[in-house]
C-alpha cells in the first residue's frame, strides 16, 4: 500500500515537471522570450535592466533550471499590467471563483436531485419528459450562450437581476465572500445558475437512472410490504441509495467546473481566476498565464492523485490490487 | 437446400435507426444543416465578407427590416450592416468544416496510436496509454484554451489544438477493441505464421473498432463544434476574417445590454440546434451499435 | 368453529405482456386458520411466489389482480384503498422475502431499519421503539441484541439477516405471516436452525404462517396442511401427514419420488421428465399432462376439482388411488 502510495506520488511529481518542462520550451519555440516577458513600453534600460534581472541572457538551460527554481519557490513572475507578483496575483482572485464553484455544486445537488428522482419516479409523466429534454438541451447548449441568454431574460427583458460583476463581499474569516448580502447574493444567482446547467444536466440523468435502477430492487418492496410511507421509501431508501453514485461523479467533475468557470467568469465579468485568465491573454500578459497554467496543473494532479487515493482507499479490490504490484 | 438471405449490417442498421422518430428528425436536421453549410455561397442572400455587398447604413437593424437598397434583412444586421443570416449561414460552414477537420485527424491520430498499442503492448502501450490518462484528466477546454495561448491566433492552430485535445478518447477506444479482436485466435495463429501485421491491422483489427470509433465520432463532433465555439468567444479561436458561430455570438455580446439581443441570439439557435441533433443522433446510433457489439 | 384468518376465493393474477397475457395464478382457494401453518409448494414458475404477492397486493406492472376474494379477517385486501393496505401491512400482515441481503436496505443501520417499521404502525417513542426492536432481536435468538442494531446488514451473517427479518415480522404480532422461501438462499445447517426457531416461536402465538417453498422436506416438519401448485393452479391440498404418505396427484407423487433418501442408496435418482411449462403457451386440457406417466384422453379436457374427505381435494382426471403405486 505504501508503494503504490510512493509511485502514485511520483508519477505525480512527472507529470508536473513534463507539464513545466513544455510550458518553458513551448513559450520559447512560439516566441522571443524577450518579448513575451519583458514589458514592451519600457524605455530600452528599463527593459535592458529587467533582461538581466530575469536572467534571459543566460544559456537556455540555466534558464530552465531557474524556471524550476521560481516554481519550487513560488516566485512564477511579475504580471506587466498589474505590476504584481503574478502568483499573489491569481490567488487574490481565487476565492471569488472557489465561491462561485461551490455554489453551482450546491445547485447542481439541489435542483438536479429531485428533479432526476421525479423523472425516475414517474417516467412516462408529461413532467418527466419535459424534464429529460431539458437535460438534454442543457447538456447540449454551450455554457457561453446558456449565460448570454439568462442576462438577455433577467437583465435585459425583466430587468430582476444585475448582468455582471461582483456584488458587495464581506469578510469571512478574512476572505472576501459575497453571499452574505442580498447585493452580493443577487449578483451570484446567475453565473452560480450558468455554470450549474450543465452539472444540474448531468445529475438530472444519474438520478434518473439511480431511481429507476433503485425503485425495481427487494429493498423498495419489502419497506411496501412494512407499511411504510411512501414519502418515507422516496425521502429516506430510495434517496440514500442514489446518493453515493451522484456525489462520487459530483466530485470528479470539480475539474470541469474550474474549465467552464473561465467562460462564465467572462460572461458575467465576474472577477475570478478565469476572467484575469483571458483578460491576461488578450493584453499579452504573459507571465499570469505562465502562472495560470502552472497553478492549474498543480490543482489537477493534485485533485487526481486524492481522488486516486480516496478511491483505492474506499475500494477493498483496488487496495489489494495495489498491494500485489 | 435454398441459401439463407443475408441481411447486409447497413441495411440492418439503418432500419434499427428509423425505429426513433426523434431520432429520425435529429437525423435530418443533421443533414439539412450539412447541406446548407456545404452549399453557403448559393444559399446565402449575401456575401457578408465582401465589403462590396454590405451597407454600413443599414447597420443594427432589427430582424425583418428592409434596407437602403430594398434588400430584405430577415434576421437584422449587425454593426457593420450585415446581414445576420448570410453571416451564420457561413458561420455555420466554418463551425462544421473545423470540426469535421479536427475531429477527422484525431481520429486518425487516435486510431493509429490505438492499434500500435494494442499490437505492441508492453512499454510502447504503457506509455501510450499513459499520455492517454494524463490527457483526459485534464478538462478539455482547459488544455485547447492554454494551448492557444502560446500557440496564437488563427484556424489552422485552433484545428491543432482541438485534434490534441480530442485523439486521446480515439485512441483509448480503439485500443481497448483491439485488445479483444487481437486476443482472438484467428489473429494469435496469423501472428505466430509471421503474416504480415499491416494486413492483419487493417483487413480484420480495423474493421472491429469501427463502431464504437463512430459512436465516439459523432459526438465528439458535437464537442468539437462547441469547444471552438467556446474558444471563439472567448477571443482564442477563429480570426475576424472568418467568424464561426461562436465568433458571431461573442461580437453581439456588447449589443445584448443595449437589447439589440438578435446578433447573438440567432447565431445561438443555430449552435443548439445543431448540437442538439448530432447528439441526439450520436445517441441513438450508441443504443443501436451497444448491444450489437457485446453479441 | 373459529374464522380463518385469511380466506382466499378464485385469485386471478395476470400478467400483460407484449408477448400476451399471462395467466400465473389461475383460481386459487384455500383458508388459513389462526395457529395454522400452511406449506405452499411448487417448482419455480407455479405460481406461489406470485400468489403470496398477489394477497399482499404488491404486484409488479405488468402484473394486476384480476379477479377474486383475499379476506384477511373478514376485509377483502383488494378493494382497500392505499391508505388502509398501508396500515395492515408490517401490522397484521407481515411478508418474509428470499434472500435477506436484497431484502434490508444496504445503506441503512438494522435499527433505522426496524424503528421505523414500529413508528409506522404505533405511537410510541423513539426509545420505546428501540426497546421493542432490542426484545425483538432477542427472541430471535441474536446474541447482543444492543449492539446489533447498530449494525448494517452486510456486516451480518445471511442465518442473522434472515433472523433478523423474521423478528422484523413479528414484531408487531400480526395476524397473518407469509414467508416466501425463507431459507432458500441459506445454507443447509442455518436453514435447519431457522426452521426450528420457527417452530418455537410459533408454538406460543395464534397466528397463520403460510410457508412457500419448493422444498417438500421443509414443509413436512413445519406444515399442518399443504398445498401443491403446478401452473399457477393448486393440484392438490390436504393435512401434511395424510398427503404426503397418500398423495393423490401424480405431480404430488413425482415430487415426493424425487427426494433422495437412505431407502435407494446407490440407485439413480428419480426425476419427472419435462421441463415447466410456458404459461404463454399452455395447452387445452391439463398442464400436467406432457410430463404425466398416468396421463389418458380424457386429461385433453381440463379437470376439475374433486374433494375427497378429512379435507383432500385433487384436481385430477385420474388421480392415484389409495393403495395405487
Amino acid at each position: 500500500m505504501l508503494a503504490y502510495l510512493i509511485r502514485r506520488f511520483g508519477q505525480s511529481l512527472l507529470v508536473m515537471a513534463v507539464m513545466a518542462t513544455i510550458v518553458f520550451f513551448g513559450l520559447y519555440m512560439v516566441g522571443n522570450p524577450v518579448d513575451l516577458l519583458i514589458n514592451p513600453e519600457d524605455d530600452l534600460a528599463a527593459q535592458e535592466a529587467a533582461i538581466r534581472r530575469l536572467g534571459l541572457d543566460q544559456p537556455i538551460y540555466i534558464q530552465f533550471l531557474q524556471f524550476l527554481k521560481g516554481i519550487a519557490t513560488g516566485n512564477l513572475g511579475v504580471s506587466f499590467v498589474h505590476n504584481t507578483p503574478a502568483l499573489e496575483l491569481i490567488l487574490s482572485r481565487l476565492p471569488a471563483t472557489l465561491e462561485l464553484a461551490f455554489f453551482a455544486m450546491l445547485l447542481a445537488i439541489l435542483l438536479g436531485i429531485p428533479l432526476g428522482m421525479i423523472a425516475g419516479l414517474y417516467p412516462n409523466s408529461p413532467g418527466s419528459r419535459v424534464i429529460m429534454g431539458g437535460s438534454i438541451i442543457g447538456f447540449s447548449t454551450p455554457n457561453f450562450w446558456q449565460g448570454l441568454m439568462l442576462i438577455m431574460l433577467f437583465a435585459v427583458f425583466w430587468r430582476v437581476l444585475p448582468s455582471g460583476g461582483r456584488g458587495q463581499t464581506t469578510d469571512l474569516f478574512g476572505i472576501p465572500v459575497s453571499f452574505l448580502t442580498l447585493d452580493g447574493l443577487r449578483h451570484l444567482i446567475l453565473p452560480a445558475l450558468n455554470l450549474a446547467i450543465f452539472k444540474i444536466a448531468l445529475v438530472i440523468r444519474l438520478s434518473r437512472a439511480g431511481t429507476s435502477e433503485v425503485s425495481l430492487q427487494d429493498y423498495v418492496k419489502y419497506a411496501r410490504a412494512r407499511g411504510l410511507s411512501e414519502k418515507r421509501i422516496v425521502g429516506v431508501h430510495i434517496l440514500k441509495n442514489i446518493l453515493i453514485p451522484v456525489v462520487t461523479v459530483l466530485g470528479l467533475e470539480l475539474g470541469n467546473v474550474i474549465a467552464f468557470a473561465v467562460v462564465t467568469e467572462t460572461v458575467f465579468a465576474w472577477p475570478g481566476i478565469g476572467k484575469l485568465l483571458i483578460d491576461s491573454i488578450g493584453l499579452l500578459d504573459r507571465p499570469v498565464v505562465v502562472a495560470y497554467m502552472m497553478l492549474t496543473v498543480f490543482m489537477f494532479v493534485m485533485i487526481n492523485f486524492f481522488v486516486d487515493m480516496a478511491y483505492s482507499m474506499l475500494d477493498p479490490r483496488i487496495r489489494i490490487k495495489a498491494g500485489k504490484s | 437446400m435454398s441459401a439463407i438471405p443475408v441481411e447486409s449490417p447497413f441495411k440492418r442498421f439503418v432500419e434499427d435507426f428509423v425505429r426513433s422518430p426523434t431520432a429520425v428528425i435529429a437525423a435530418i436536421g443533421v443533414l439539412v444543416i450539412a447541406c446548407v453549410a456545404i452549399f453557403a455561397a448559393q444559399i446565402a442572400p449575401q456575401n457578408p465578407y465582401d465589403l462590396a455587398e454590405i451597407n454600413i447604413m443599414d447597420g443594427s437593424l432589427p430582424p425583418g427590416s428592409v434596407g437602403f437598397d430594398g434588400f430584405h434583412y430577415w434576421l437584422g444586421t449587425d454593426e457593420q450592416g450585415r446581414d445576420m443570416l448570410s453571416a451564420m449561414i457561413y458561420g455555420l460552414r466554418i463551425s462544421l468544416s473545423v470540426s469535421l477537420i479536427a475531429v477527422g485527424s484525431a481520429v486518425a491520430i487516435g486510431m493509429s496510436l490505438g492499434m500500435l498499442a494494442a499490437w505492441s503492448g508492453g512499454r510502447i502501450e504503457a506509455f501510450i496509454m499513459r499520455a492517454v490518462d494524463i490527457q483526459l484528466s485534464f478538462p478539455a477546454l482547459l488544455v485547447a484554451l492554454l494551448l492557444l495561448a502560446i500557440l496564437g491566433k488563427g484556424i489552422d492552430k485552433v484545428i491543432i489544438a482541438l485534434v490534441l485535445v480530442q485523439w486521446a478518447y480515439f485512441a483509448r477506444t480503439v485500443r481497448g477493441a483491439a485488445l479483444v479482436e487481437i486476443r482472438k485466435d484467428y489473429v494469435m495463429a496469423a501472428r505466430c505464421l509471421a503474416l504480415q501485421p499491416m494486413r492483419i491491422l487493417f483487413g480484420h483489427v480495423l474493421p472491429n473498432c469501427l463502431p464504437p470509433v463512430i459512436v465516439i465520432a459523432t459526438v465528439q463532433v458535437a464537442n468539437a463544434i462547441a469547444i471552438e465555439a467556446s474558444l471563439s468567444f472567448l477571443g482564442v479561436g477563429v480570426p475576424i476574417t472568418e467568424p464561426s458561430l461562436g465568433l458571431l455570438i461573442s461580437n453581439g455580446f456588447g449589443y445584448l445590454l443595449s437589447g439589440r439581443y438578435w446578433i447573438s441570439f440567432y447565431p445561438g439557435v443555430v449552435l443548439l440546434v445543431t448540437l442538439v441533433s448530432i447528439n441526439v443522433v450520436g445517441d441513438h446510433v450508441r443504443d443501436i451499435l451497444n448491444p450489437r457489439m457485446q453479441k | 368453529m373459529t374464522a380463518p384468518v385469511l380466506s382466499v376465493r378464485d385469485l386471478v393474477t395476470e400478467f400483460d405482456t407484449r408477448a400476451g397475457v399471462l395467466r400465473a395464478v389461475n383460481n386459487v382457494c384455500f383458508d388459513v386458520m389462526p395457529g395454522e401453518v400452511l406449506g405452499i409448494v411448487g417448482e419455480s414458475g407455479s405460481g406461489k411466489t406470485i400468489t403470496g404477492f398477489s394477497i399482499m397486493q404488491l404486484l409488479d406492472k405488468p402484473g394486476k389482480v384480476k379477479s377474486g376474494e383475499i379476506l384477511l379477517n373478514g376485509k377483502d385486501l383488494g378493494r382497500l384503498g392505499d391508505a388502509e393496505l398501508r396500515r395492515l401491512r408490517g401490522d397484521r400482515i407481515a411478508m418474509i422475502f428470499q434472500d435477506p441481503m436484497m431484502t434490508l436496505n444496504p445503506v441503512l443501520r438494522i435499527d433505522t431499519q426496524m424503528i421505523e417499521t414500529i413508528l409506522a404502525h404505533r405511537k410510541v417513542s423513539r426509545a420505546e421503539a428501540r426497546q421493542i426492536a432490542e426484545d425483538a432481536l432477542a427472541q430471535v435468538g441474536i446474541p447482543s441484541p444492543a449492539e446489533r442494531l447498530k449494525t448494517y446488514p452486510h456486516e451480518m451473517s445471511g442465518g442473522m439477516r434472515q433472523r433478523v427479518v423474521i423478528a422484523i415480522a413479528l414484531m408487531l404480532e400480526p395476524d397473518l405471516i407469509i414467508a416466501d422461501e425463507p431459507t432458500t438462499a441459506l445454507d443447509v445447517t442455518i436453514q435447519s436452525q431457522i426452521l426450528f426457531e420457527m417452530q418455537r416461536l410459533l408454538s406460543n402465538r395464534n397466528m397463520g404462517l403460510i410457508w412457500i417453498t419448493h422444498d417438500l422436506t421443509v414443509v413436512a416438519g413445519l406444515a399442518h396442511k399443504v398445498a401443491v401448485m403446478y401452473a399457477g393452479r393448486i393440484v392438490e391440498f390436504g393435512p401434511v401427514g395424510d398427503l404426503l404418505d397418500r398423495p393423490a396427484h401424480p405431480y404430488t407423487r413425482g415430487l415426493i419420488d424425487s427426494i433422495p433418501s437412505n431407502a435407494s442408496h446407490g440407485e439413480r435418482l428419480t426425476q419427472i421428465p419435462g421441463m415447466t411449462p410456458n404459461l404463454l403457451n399452455l395447452e387445452e386440457g391439463c398442464p400436467f399432462r406432457p410430463r404425466c406417466p398416468r396421463a389418458s384422453d380424457i386429461c385433453a379436457s381440463d379437470p376439475e376439482t374433486s374433494s375427497a374427505g378429512d379435507g383432500r381435494m385433487v384436481r385430477c382426471h385420474n388421480p392415484i388411488e389409495e393403495g395405487a403405486l
